[in-house]
């Protein structure tokens, strides 16, 4: 499953169970993130054990899309069955908070920075 | 009438840089519109740079590069105050960003219209935001709009201004006898000798 336009392209690979998420998202309102939502949550629907979200090519993310990214960690968390792991750039302090924000909401979360 | 809220400064002196002035028209639909804020924050961020270049350092040492905060930094608070400006204005009005250096803080400022209701809602935000510590609220309301079903406004924007980028927040309202709008100044306040 995957969602693909001339700014982002975010992609499911069901076979390593990890959303890879790939350049900018300046979407406006719930109505436009609504596909990444479904895709994010159709993930946590599918996979059993973990599911890993890429976002170290993420060049930008505005407030709205944190906030979709912050909602899906909270419905994985709440639904307590899936370990969630996130991964970013260390070097990139935006990533850093973003991640440092997702354990905050969700300490069981796999923070993982290279 | 005006009201002030926050860290607001009335009179800004220092190097006035740029106004960047957004003027909506009935041509182009509103979510074309929306693309703006992102080309206009990223040229603001690069405009940024460039200026910071030439910047006497505080410690008066010409040589020492000034660090200041990053392109994309600059890009998501200049978005984000574009964007709540565009979401909140008045369809027939314009949208005024201006970008000031005032001693040793940068200051992004955005100036819209807009209705009572939104009106409102903002002053009640704003009053929760200056007196609640913003870490907790900002926890508080990602649980809240998770658990929301509808849009409602969430005020995450500009709490990660504050509690990510440790920005200082301040608004200007304003309202005219003849017209039931009211104008809005959203000030953000970082300082540019560190990040």
């Amino acid at each position: 499953m995957e969602l693909k336009t001339n700014d982002y392209h975010i992609v499911y690979h069901q076979n390593i169970a990890t959303i890879i998420c790939k350049g900018s998202l300046l979407l406006n309102g719930t109505l436009e993130y609504a596909p990444l939502s479904q895709l994010l949550n159709k993930a946590a629907q599918e996979e059993q054990f973990q599911l890993t979200l890429d976002v170290r090519q993420l060049d930008f993310l505005n407030s709205l899309g944190i906030n979709t990214m912050t909602k899906f960690v909270i419905t994985v968390r709440n639904k307590q069955t899936l370990q969630l792991r996130v991964i970013g750039q260390g070097e990139v302090p935006w990533q850093v908070k973003l991640l440092k924000n997702f354990q905050r909401l969700m300490p069981e979360l796999a923070m993982v920075l290279e | 009438m005006i009201q002030i809220f926050g860290y607001f400064i009335e009179e800004l002196h220092g190097e006035y840089l740029k106004i960047v002035s957004f003027m909506p028209t009935p041509l182009i639909p509103r979510n074309q519109r929306w693309k703006v804020n992102g080309l206009s924050a990223n040229f603001i961020a690069d405009y940024v740079q460039i200026f910071s270049v030439y910047l006497p350092p505080a410690s008066g040492d010409m040589n020492v590069p000034i660090p200041i905060l990053s392109k994309n930094a600059i890009k998501y608070i200049t978005n984000e105050i574009l964007e709540n400006a565009m979401k909140f204005s008045d369809a027939q009005q314009a949208i005024q960003m201006t970008f000031h250096l005032h001693g040793n803080q940068m200051i992004f400022q955005t100036i819209h219209s807009t209705n009572p209701q939104n009106t409102e809602n903002f002053k009640k935000f704003i009053h929760t935001l200056l007196n609640e510590e913003p870490e907790n609220l900002y926890i508080r309301q990602m649980e809240s709009h998770a658990a929301a079903v509808d849009g409602t406004y969430s005020g995450l924007g500009l709490l990660s201004l504050i509690c990510d980028y440790s920005a200082k927040l301040g608004w200007k309202f304003e309202t005219f006898e003849q017209s039931p709008s009211t104008l809005i100044t959203t000030m953000v306040s970082l300082p540019y000798s560190g990040s």
